[in-house]
């Protein structure tokens, strides 16, 4: 498949806003500014595109619903907040080809009837953070930014706000409350934040690949879009690949492909000739699959239907060495010191999961522990305000689906086979 | 106190949103370039810029974890140890720094010179493992890499 998103970033100055020219770089505005916000609307529905930031919502519906209220400003928000562990797919487009992400914030933004957008970026890409600010000051210049874009009348600007490392705020309402200047926390929904959002305005909060498929929908149309990959999930899609693979990366490849061949055929097998053991196929709050069922099609609704879910793609590859006890004590760990502590079940839960974890990965596990574990992650299943405590506890409950055997012998023997 | 200078910077921050505390976070980062940390004075600063309670300015500082809440080293070492990069050999890494260094996780060096703090990856996981020191950005680290790498950190 030939890249759109990941186009032309092995040039050194892809960054650049006249390389990204060179390469047909805004001629996508510039067709969107010749058509009707709504005729760009039914594009991105035919292109049946979904959202990339793990939620797989329809982009067009989302729309829909901001460009129905009449309230104004509309804002929207960018998020760049790609805090999951195993995820760093949005990185090539934030340092080497930002010039797309504007461009399909500018379509965004003329659809929508916003005339302000922001992107939220994480505070862990402080060298992204200024590719973008330099990005931006050059799309002012060049006046595909700015009150009268391309000469057409049309407004629209943007900034850059740098989040201060809260994984929450990659949760489209805690992201809103960051950058209105509180602690991230997550909001009660209804109200979206499609109606009421940031600055209590309509919002539409995208993930960065998401909005830089626009000017990709535009420039083959939504019917040739909604050909590529999957049926229910087209489009081109970022994976990426890390953990004990032979090249680990970043894959530009069609929506649906085969999780085992994004493992074997692209990012090289398993490293130093081991075996595979598992794969946490959409960053770690998405439950683990063993070896034996990575035969699957890496989409929203495939992936559901193997047992585990997309999320945001990002696949982590672990290998016959690998301790899953330890991944699951590691993986708590990181839910307990995220769990932004609004809700009881989270905040005491991930604790709680993570002590336990702790004991049995230092061999001093209980007999009882393992239904502990199930008792905890039931008391937080679909109970949290939020996905983060829901994640934190299929994560558990994966691991102990498939691999209960490396529990209840780190809890028998007093001790990991793994540690040499 | 913040000078004029750092006024005006929080105040064209200020200027870009609708709402005057939405620069708290910009300001609490020109508060920690400035002050080195968030002390109480660095908050009574950012609290008097943007006109908020000093208690809600220090309740969102907390709740970041790039937010500094104690004096730091002259450099500030940023490891991720999360699943790519522990499975990849990250928490080795940290023992390296331990004894090389003297510095503890949450510690400080005893010359000053580093801070390490564990970090919930840093979206560098195809290079694993990597860390960040102050703004800058190293990965595939080895011990040998780690050693040149902080050998530029005086």
């Amino acid at each position: 498949m030939e890249k759109f998103l990941l186009k032309n970033i092995e040039n050194p100055n892809s960054a650049d806003v006249d390389e990204y020219v060179k390469v047909g770089g805004y001629r996508n505005l510039s067709k969107a500014l010749y058509m009707q916000p709504k005729d760009i609307l039914e594009e991105v529905k035919k292109a049946g595109l979904r959202g990339r930031g793990g939620a797989g919502f329809p982009t067009g519906m989302k729309w829909s619903f901001a460009m129905a209220d009449p309230k104004f400003p509309k804002y929207l928000l960018c998020n760049a907040d790609e805090g999951e562990p195993g995820t760093f797919k949005d990185r090539p487009i934030l340092e080497k080809n930002p010039h797309l992400l504007i461009e399909g914030m500018t379509i965004s933004g003329y659809t929508l009837g916003s005339e302000y957008g922001y992107i939220y970026i994480r505070g862990e890409y402080p060298y992204a953070k200024d590719v973008l600010k330099k990005a931006i000051q050059q799309a002012y210049e060049k006046n595909y930014l700015g009150d009268n874009i391309l000469g057409k009348g049309k407004r629209f600007h943007l900034g850059v706000y740098q989040g201060a490392g809260a994984y929450i705020c990659g949760e489209e309402t805690a992201l809103i409350e960051s950058i209105e200047g509180r602690k991230g926390q997550p909001r009660n929904k209804p109200p979206f934040p499609v109606n009421v959002g940031a600055w209590n305005m309509p919002t539409i909060v995208n993930n960065v690949e998401t909005l830089s498929n626009l000017p990709y929908v535009l420039e083959i149309g939504g019917e040739a879009y909604s050909k590529i990959g999957s049926k229910d999930c087209p489009g081109p899609k970022l994976y990426s690949v890390s953990g004990c693979v032979e090249k680990p990366g970043v894959y530009e490849l069609p929506m649906g492909t085969s999780l085992k061949d994004i493992i074997y055929k692209h990012a090289g097998g398993i490293r130093n000739g081991k075996k595979l053991k598992a794969v946490i196929p959409g960053g770690i709050s998405t439950p683990v699959l063993p070896a034996a069922n990575i035969d699957c099609a890496m989409d929203f609704v495939a992936m559901q239907k193997a047992g585990s879910m997309l999320g945001s793609g990002a696949v982590i590859v672990l290998d016959e060495s690998v301790c899953m006890v330890k991944v699951t004590y590691r993986a708590l760990k990181f839910f307990e010191h995220e769990s932004c502590g609004k809700c009881v079940p989270c905040r005491e839960g991930t604790e709680w999961l993570r002590k336990i974890l702790h004991r049995i990965e230092n061999g001093q596990g209980r007999e009882g522990d393992i239904e502990l574990l199930t008792d905890v992650t039931w008391i937080m299943s679909g109970k949290t305000f939020c996905p983060l405590g829901d994640g934190a506890a299929g994560v558990v409950t994966g691991m102990l689906k498939y691999f209960r055997n490396e529990f209840e012998e780190h809890i028998k023997n007093g001790k990991c086979e793994f540690v040499s | 106190m913040f000078n004029e200078t750092v006024l005006k910077e929080i105040n064209d921050i200020r200027v870009k949103y609708p709402d005057r505390r939405s620069a708290l976070l910009p300001s609490l980062y020109i508060a920690q370039r400035e002050f080195g940390w968030l002390s109480h004075e660095a908050m009574l600063c950012v609290s008097k810029a943007l006109n908020l309670p000093e208690a809600e300015v220090r309740g969102t500082a907390s709740f970041y974890a790039m937010f500094k809440n104690k004096p730091v080293g002259r450099h500030v070492i940023q490891l991720c140890t999360n699943i790519s990069c522990m499975v990849l050999g990250a928490e080795k890494l940290v023992d390296f720094i331990g004894n090389k260094y003297g510095v503890q996780p949450g510690g400080i060096s005893q010359d000053g010179r580093f801070s390490l703090v564990i970090m919930e990856c840093i979206g560098a996981c195809g290079t694993a493992p990597a860390m960040l020191v102050d703004t800058d950005f190293y990965d595939n680290l080895s011990e040998q890499r780690i050693e040149e790498v902080l050998g530029k950190y005086k």
